[in-house]
C-alpha cells in the first residue's frame, strides 16, 4: 500500500522519494507517538467530566473511599431527585436564564451599534472612539472602585449589577468591527442611494446580512453570562436573586443550602461530593447542548477576528 | 480652508465611492461630520455612556487610594491623605508575600501555559486524518466553555484526599497527599489545572495561522532536502511567529491578573503562603475588611504594573521583531 503510493510519487519526483524513504521509519515512529500523545490529551481532558458524571450517579460510600472513576458505583439517583425537588435550585436556575437573556440582549445592542459606527472608515473621530474602547482592554479601574461605583449607583441586589457592568466585551467588539469593515461597501452605498438613512442601512441591509456574526456574538455573550458568577457574588446578597453558579459556589465553599435537605445522613460532608457533582452536571447540561454550535461558531468567529491582513 | 470649502457638495452626495476623494473628507470640520453622520454618532451614544460610567469612572475612582473613603460617601473619597495608603502597603509584609506569589505564579503560567498551545497546535497539524483532528480539537475546547466555578469544583474533587490524583499517587508511590491544604502543592495544582483548562482553546489562533502557511514553502524546503523537523523549524515556526509574538505580548499584559477568580474559589487560609496573590489579597482587605482606600491603593499599583508590562513588551517587540499590537 505504502509502496504503491511511493511508487506513484517516484514517477513525479525521484528526489523527494529518496528523502521520504530515508525518513519513513522516523516519521512512522513520530506519527505513532503523536497519535498516542493526542489520545492521552483527549482522555485527560474528558476524564474530569466523566468522573463528575460517574460521581453524580454513585452512592456516597463509594465516592468517599475513592472508588469512583469512570463509571458509577452503587448506582443512585436520590441526589438528583433531592436537588430537582429543591425550590432554591430551580429559582436560581431561572435567575441564570433571566440574567443570561437580559445581559446578552443589552450586550448585543451596545456592541452592534458601536461596532457598526466605528467600522465606518470615514467617520470623523473614529480612531478616538476605537481608542476609548481598546484602552479599557489594558487598563481598568480595578475591583474596589468598581465595587464602590456599583454600590453608590444603588445597583446592589438588583439584576443591573449583573447585566450592566460587563455589557461590552472589547474583544467581541473588535471582531464585529472587522466583520462590518469587510462588508462590501457597494451594498451600503446602493442602499443609501435608494434613500435609506444610516439607521435603515444598518437594520435593513447590514444586519440581515450579518446573521453569522450576530449568531456568533450571541453565543459568545450567552456562554459568558451563563458561566459568570463573580458579579453576582459581589453584589447580590439575597439568595432568591442568586444565579445557579452561586448556588454551586456556596456548595463548593461548604456553605451548602441543600446540606440541610440531606441532614438525615449522619455526615453531611460525606454526601457533599455527590451533591456537588449532581449540581455541576445540571448546570453544565445547557452548555453541552449548545456546545456543538458554540464551538463551530466560536472557531469561525475567532477566525473572522484574526484574519484581517 | 480652501479644502473645507470644497467639501459640502461632496457631503450632499455621500455615495461617491471614489477613493481619491477620501482624504479630502478628513480635514473637514466637526460640524460637517456631525451634519453628515449624526445618525452614526447617535448609535455611538449609548456605548460611549457605558464606557464612561462602567470603565472610565472607576479609573477616576482610583483617587480614593489617596483620599479617605467613607462607606456611603462620595465615590471619590472625602479628604486628601496623600500617600498614606501607599506607604501602608509598602510596609505590609502580607502584601509582599502576595506580590511574590503573583510574580511566581505569573512566571510559571507564562512558562507552562504559553508554549503548550503552540506545541499542541503543531502536533495537531501533523495529523493526517482531518476527522480525528476535528475530534481532538472539539474535545480540547471543552474546558474553556465551563464556568470557573465548575472548574474549581472539579479541581477540588480531583485533588481531594480520595480524588483521582491521590489514587494515582497511592498506586505509584503508596502515599497520599493533602493537595488542597498543603501550601507547597498549591502551585503544581494551580498550574496543571491551568494548562488543562487553556491548552485546547489557546491553540485556536495558532491553528488558524497554520492553515495560512504557504504550501509551496514546504515544497521548496523538501526539495532543498529539509526533513520534517527542519521544515517545522524553518518554515512553520517563522510563519506563525507574528501570532506567537502577539499572544506573548497579550499574555505578558495579563501577567499580574493571574487567575483571580479561580484562586478565590480554590484557595484557603492553609495555603495563603503560596496561593495568595495581589488580587485575592486586595479582595480580602477591601471587601472582607472594608479598607476600601487601602485596597484601592494596592489595586492601582497592580494595574499600573500591568499597563507598564504590556507597553514595554509591545515596545520591545516592535523594535526587535516589527510586530506590535498597535
Amino acid at each position: 500500500m505504502n509502496g504503491a503510493l511511493l511508487n506513484r510519487q517516484a514517477k513525479k519526483d525521484t528526489g523527494v522519494l529518496l528523502k521520504d524513504m530515508k525518513e519513513s521509519r522516523g516519521m512512522k515512529a513520530f506519527r505513532i507517538f503523536n497519535l498516542a500523545f493526542l489520545l492521552v490529551v483527549v482522555f485527560l481532558t474528558v476524564y474530569p467530566f466523566l468522573n463528575i458524571i460517574a460521581q453524580s450517579f454513585s452512592s456516597e460510600g463509594f465516592i468517599n473511599s475513592g472508588q469512583v472513576n469512570l463509571f458509577p458505583r452503587g448506582f443512585n439517583v436520590e441526589t438528583y431527585k433531592l436537588i430537582l425537588a429543591d425550590s432554591t435550585f430551580w429559582n436560581n436556575y431561572g435567575n441564570t436564564v433571566l440574567y443570561t437573556v437580559v445581559a446578552t440582549a443589552i450586550s448585543m445592542v451596545l456592541t452592534t451599534t458601536f461596532a457598526y459606527a466605528i467600522a465606518k472608515k470615514d467617520l470623523k473621530g473614529r480612531s478616538f472612539f476605537i481608542g476609548i474602547a481598546v484602552f479599557t482592554m489594558f487598563f481598568n479601574g480595578g475591583l474596589i472602585p468598581n465595587y464602590v461605583l456599583i454600590s453608590s449607583l444603588g445597583m446592589r441586589d438588583s439584576i443591573w449589577a449583573v447585566v450592566l457592568p460587563n455589557a461590552i466585551s472589547v474583544f467581541n467588539l473588535l471582531i464585529m468591527k472587522s466583520f462590518f469593515e469587510n462588508m462590501p461597501r457597494e451594498l451600503e452605498e446602493a442602499a443609501a442611494i435608494d434613500g435609506l438613512t444610516q439607521y435603515g442601512v444598518l437594520f435593513r441591509v447590514v444586519l440581515p446580512l450579518s446573521k453569522a456574526i450576530v449568531a456568533t456574538m450571541v453565543l459568545f455573550y450567552a456562554v459568558a453570562n451563563w458561566n459568570s458568577w463573580f458579579q453576582a457574588f459581589l453584589y447580590l446578597d439575597k439568595p432568591e436573586l442568586f444565579p445557579v453558579t452561586i448556588y454551586l459556589r456556596n456548595m463548593i465553599a461548604g456553605a451548602s443550602n441543600t446540606a440541610s435537605a440531606g441532614s438525615t445522613v449522619e455526615n453531611v460532608g460525606q454526601i457533599a461530593a455527590n451533591i456537588q457533582s449532581v449540581t455541576i452536571v445540571l448546570t453544565v447540561i445547557p452548555i453541552l447542548c449548545v456546545y456543538p454550535f458554540v464551538q463551530k461558531y466560536f472557531f469561525s468567529g475567532i477566525m473572522l477576528g484574526s484574519v484581517k491582513e | 480652508m480652501a479644502i473645507q470649502l470644497e467639501v459640502p457638495p461632496e457631503a450632499a452626495a455621500p455615495s461617491v465611492p471614489d477613493k481619491a476623494q477620501k482624504p479630502r473628507n478628513k480635514p473637514g470640520g466637526w460640524k460637517l461630520a456631525i451634519k453628515r453622520d449624526w445618525r452614526l454618532y447617535t448609535l455611538l451614544a449609548l456605548p460611549l455612556l457605558y464606557f464612561a460610567i462602567f470603565r472610565y469612572l472607576p479609573m477616576a475612582g482610583n483617587v480614593i487610594a489617596f483620599r479617605q473613603f467613607q462607606p456611603g460617601g462620595s465615590i471619590f473619597g472625602e479628604k486628601w491623605v496623600g500617600l498614606k495608603y501607599v506607604t501602608l502597603f509598602i510596609n505590609d509584609p502580607s502584601f509582599w508575600q502576595a506580590f511574590q506569589n503573583t510574580i511566581i505564579l505569573g512566571v510559571l503560567t507564562l512558562l507552562f501555559c504559553f508554549p503548550m498551545p503552540i506545541i499542541f497546535a503543531l502536533m495537531l497539524n501533523e495529523l493526517r486524518s482531518q476527522k480525528f483532528k476535528k475530534f481532538v480539537q472539539t474535545v480540547a475546547y471543552l474546558p474553556h466553555f465551563m464556568s470557573v466555578v465548575i472548574i474549581a469544583g472539579m479541581i477540588l474533587q480531583n485533588f481531594s484526599m480520595t480524588g483521582t490524583v491521590n489514587q494515582i499517587a497511592n498506586t505509584l508511590f503508596g502515599t497520599t497527599m493533602n493537595f488542597t491544604q498543603d501550601a507547597s502543592w498549591f502551585r503544581p495544582m494551580y498550574i496543571s489545572s491551568e494548562v488543562w483548562q487553556t491548552m485546547g482553546w489557546g491553540a485556536i489562533l495558532y491553528l488558524a495561522a497554520l492553515t495560512r502557511v504557504d504550501e509551496s514553502l514546504y515544497e521548496a524546503a523538501r526539495i532543498d532536502g529539509a526533513n520534517r523537523w527542519q521544515q517545522t523549524w524553518h518554515v512553520t515556526l517563522p510563519a506563525i511567529r507574528p501570532t506567537i509574538i502577539t499572544l506573548l505580548i497579550l499574555n505578558i499584559g495579563t501577567f499580574m491578573a493571574v487567575g483571580f477568580e479561580k484562586i478565590l474559589l480554590i484557595y484557603n487560609p492553609l495555603n495563603y503562603e503560596t496561593s495568595d496573590v495581589i488580587s485575592t489579597y486586595l479582595y480580602r482587605v477591601g471587601l472582607e475588611s472594608s479598607n476600601f482606600s487601602y485596597a484601592a491603593a494596592i489595586g492601582m499599583f497592580e494595574s499600573v504594573i500591568g499597563l507598564t508590562l504590556i507597553l514595554s513588551a509591545n515596545a520591545i517587540s516592535r523594535r526587535v521583531t516589527g510586530t506590535s499590537l498597535w
